[in-house]
């Protein structure tokens, strides 16, 4: 298969004295869209906070496009091309829609593809409307884009992607896979976590299934999608 | 028509002046979330720089060559504070920042007073500006008209800075979500050292423009950090268009008060900084603080009621208290006495701070109010000690009843501010009602009555008084109230779902902590034999606040075991040394650094760990 861009072995972290994330082992290979699937409180976000360095109490090994950044700052993990969408979108809410951008822009990367605000704003024709709106005067849909375009102003080489589909009106959801769909296009390696198998369904190649902070199931979507047992142990309601 | 007008220009002259102190001190508090005390020793410092060089270096390039280079200089030292202290506590509690930005203005006033001297160091005036203009007939000095345009200038040039570049759109996502400018591969390492610089640089040059206008000296930094702060919180913590609206207001305050109430100038600025708080409680143009969000949010460690094995310390603490007068001489037996009255009052500002979660500033108020309690009861009416001290808690229970009322209504930095303000009504208060506290000349012959006048009687009584004082707030802490007092502090919303009047209790914590400080000031002036306003000037608040800080704020033995070490620590360094302010502002630094939870903090997170 193609090459590993970010692997993840034996991954343990804790808030404060509590243990929430047991040995959680991932991968994900170039290009490739990644649904980290579970249910609420299973430990999604808390991966992706771990990888991003965001928990400064863990543990294990996380290795980033030939980096080792299991003791990284977090700024130097989205400096080596990770980029890190937040569950709650994260949006600097004084900023303008350009000024949000700014923030995330950093030199353009080999190998990854470049962004710039025109072509985001093609990615996402929403937010080319309302370049000078202050991020807080945004509709959520509008700041779900704004917070993933606002990473792709990095020009990662891959993005976690914590629940995209959150608190989204269905047409907006539909947006997102669009985006998704057209990141890949692109080339762009996604990990994404999600409690809605139909929408992970519908962009991601491989599967992860988490609950209570350990990794259950690791296989294909389409595999993941057949598998009733799987599904109604983990993921149903 | 003419002297309205010149005065009203003179208001603006100096609100230019605070404008550049206060925005320096709203943008590095924008972004680090410090409230650095050290602002104002940085004005002091670019004062002192002005003078020294535009003394040596005459002529027009000299001076302004001077206020240049002392700007400059001082926003470098701004950059070695943030690189050598700043830096390592952005994950601290805010209070422990606080106080290590406190260690610092000990350290620079003692380093000013050994290079530039105690005396006053009068600046030349500005070349080219040193006649005056005549506006309707007045005469007004040409250099404050350059002040007066400075001021807009700068706010114009801050607002294309934090607007046009991206530096200051990396500062602005900075000020409001660390955590997710981080991970957006932002480096803010640099970025606060560089708003530590800018932040300075203004204080350096605020200082540096005062030359020609007023003598350079060592009591510059306490006054000008109070006024910035007030001009901020007014403002709106972090907004610098917020701090120049507060800056213009008060400048006209202060030259129209001044005219209409000249007795209690002092007072007018704190008043109606009160009034806007309570009006409105982040200030003119500022807005609820998101909380930071920084990686090194934690929880506060439980609160836990005496193990066995500790009631058995706690008990042998006090046998060996008890058993000391037959041991120690007369000179130990004053400063234990001090220690007690300083422990207790320690204890009642933990009590607020620790279960209560509300930072005073200005604690030091109920502890001088009990001493004028006790001493105005000597003075007027030649009343013995025992009426003295029930006089004590109960005039300070009265000031915090109704000081607290309004302090409650607000959290965080804004409730400290307005703890400050009020500790600063009340001393201006005792400072300058003359007919009836003495004014500066304070109340003189409080002594204890006869039977207690020897030292180990009266040793026994602060004992009794204290000892039993510490022990009731530590019994009231496990009570109901103390509960929720701090389900109050952890989550308002919820405490308030289940019926908690948070209001009501952080009142009435608020106010019982006022009585037992008094209690502590009323035994004071008994000790001292004196009672003077300075024993509700900002140090002494401060002293307070370093006793908890170091003794831990989250554990109960802190207060006793902060108030012993601060005491001793103080003591012996006055004794030894004229440099005693470097020494303390050093070794707080060095306990911060070393104990960032505190030195009990630390010896129960040891003893667990073991």
């Amino acid at each position: 298969m193609s090459d590993v861009i970010l692997s993840v072995e034996a991954l343990n972290s804790f808030y404060g004295r509590a243990h929430i994330l047991f040995d959680v082992t991932l991968e994900a290979r170039r290009g490739e869209v990644v649904a980290l699937l579970g249910r609420n409180g299973a430990g999604k976000s808390t991966t992706m906070r771990s990888i991003m360095g965001l928990i400064a109490n863990r543990s294990g090994s996380v290795r980033f496009a030939g980096h080792d950044i299991s003791r990284r700052q977090p700024h130097e993990i989205a400096r080596l091309g990770l980029g890190y969408v937040p569950e709650d979108r994260r949006i600097f809410t004084d900023l303008t829609v350009m000024e949000n951008l700014e923030v995330g822009r950093q030199p353009a990367r080999t190998g990854a593809p470049h962004w710039t605000p025109e072509r985001l704003f093609t990615l996402f024709p929403n937010l080319g409307d309302m370049r000078d709106r202050p991020g807080g005067r945004m509709s959520g849909g509008e700041q779900q884009m704004l917070t993933i375009a606002r990473t792709l102003m990095g020009n990662p080489s891959a993005i976690l992607l914590d629940e995209p589909s959150e608190g989204l009106a269905p047409r907006i959801t539909e947006m997102m896979a669009h985006a998704i769909v057209g990141l890949k296009a692109e080339g762009q390696t996604v990990v994404l976590s999600e409690q809605n198998l139909h929408f992970a369904a519908l962009v991601s190649d491989r599967a992860y299934v988490i609950e209570k902070g350990r990794i259950r199931y690791e296989g294909a979507m389409a595999a993941l999608r057949e598998d009733e047992e799987i599904r109604s142990a983990y993921l149903s309601l | 028509m003419g002297f309205y007008v010149v005065q009203c220009l003179s208001g603006l002259a100096q609100a230019s002046s605070l404008f550049l102190v206060a925005a320096g001190l709203s943008i590095i508090f924008g972004v680090t979330r410090i409230v650095n005390f050290a602002h104002g020793s940085f004005y002091m410092v670019g004062a002192y720089i002005a003078v020294t060089l535009a003394e040596r270096w005459a002529g027009g390039f000299g001076f302004w060559g001077a206020v240049a280079i002392a700007a400059f200089g001082t926003g470098l030292l701004g950059v070695v504070l943030e690189m050598l202290v700043l830096r390592r506590l952005y994950r601290s509690p805010e209070l422990f920042q606080l106080l290590a930005t406190f260690g610092v203005v000990l350290i620079v006033q003692d380093a000013a007073l050994a290079i530039w001297g105690p005396e006053d160091l009068l600046g030349p005036r500005a070349p080219g500006l040193e006649g005056v203009v005549r506006i309707l007939g007045r005469p007004f000095p040409k250099y404050e008209l350059l002040l007066i345009a400075l001021g807009p200038l700068v706010l114009g040039l801050l607002w294309l800075l934090f607007n046009r570049t991206r530096w200051g759109t990396l500062v602005r996502a900075a000020t409001q979500d660390r955590e997710m400018t981080a991970a957006l591969g932002i480096n803010q390492t640099w970025l606060f050292t560089s708003v530590l610089f800018l932040g300075s640089l203004l204080a350096g040059l605020g200082g540096a423009l005062q030359i020609p206008r007023e003598a350079v000296n060592l009591h510059m930094d306490i006054n000008i950090v109070v006024e910035a702060f007030v001009v901020v919180v007014v403002g709106g913590m972090g907004s610098v268009g917020g701090a120049f609206l507060a800056a213009v207001l008060i400048g006209q305050l202060q030259a129209f008060g001044i005219l209409i109430f000249p007795q209690i100038t002092l007072v007018i600025v704190f008043l109606f900084m009160a009034v806007v708080l309570v009006v409105r409680p982040h200030g003119l143009l500022g807005r609820p603080q998101a909380l930071a969000r920084a990686a090194g949010n934690q929880q506060e460690p439980l609160l836990r009621p005496a193990t066995p094995a500790g009631r058995l310390v706690g008990a042998a603490l006090l046998a060996v208290l008890a058993l000391l007068p037959a041991l120690a001489g007369d000179y130990a037996l004053t400063v234990l006495t001090e220690i007690l009255i300083l422990t207790l009052f320690a204890a009642s500002l933990h009590f607020i701070m620790g279960p209560g979660g509300m930072i005073s500033f200005g604690h030091a108020a109920y502890f001088g109010l009990g001493a004028y309690g006790a001493g105005l009861l000597v003075k007027h009416f030649a009343a013995g000690m025992l009426p003295g001290l029930v006089a004590a808690p109960l005039l300070a229970a009265g000031g915090a009843l109704l000081f607290g009322w309004f302090c409650v209504r607000l959290s965080g930095v804004y409730l400290a501010m307005l703890t400050l303000a009020f500790a600063q009504i009340t001393w201006s208060v005792a400072f300058q009602w003359q007919a009836v506290t003495g004014g500066d000349n304070g109340i003189l012959g409080v002594w204890p009555d006869g039977w207690a006048s020897p030292r180990w009687v009266f040793y026994y009584l602060t004992l009794a008084c204290c000892a039993g004082g510490v022990l009731m707030l530590r019994r009231i802490i496990f009570s109901p109230f103390g509960y929720a007092l701090r389900a109050g502090r952890d989550s308002p919303l919820r405490a308030d779902a289940v019926g908690i009047d948070v209001r009501r209790i952080q009142w009435l914590a608020f106010t019982l902590a006022g009585t037992f400080a008094g209690l502590g000031g009323g035994l004071y002036a008994y000790a001292k034999g004196s009672v003077f306003p300075n024993l509700m000037a900002i140090p002494r608040s401060v002293d307070a606040l370093v006793m908890v800080l170091l003794g831990g704020v989250q554990t109960l033995t802190g207060p006793v075991v902060g108030a012993a070490v601060f005491h001793t620590l103080n003591t012996e360094m006055v004794r030894h040394t004229e440099y005693w302010r470097l020494l303390l502002g050093v070794s707080i630094i060095v306990l911060v650094l070393v104990f960032p939870m505190g030195i009990a903090g630390a010896f129960r997170r040891r003893e667990r760990a073991a």
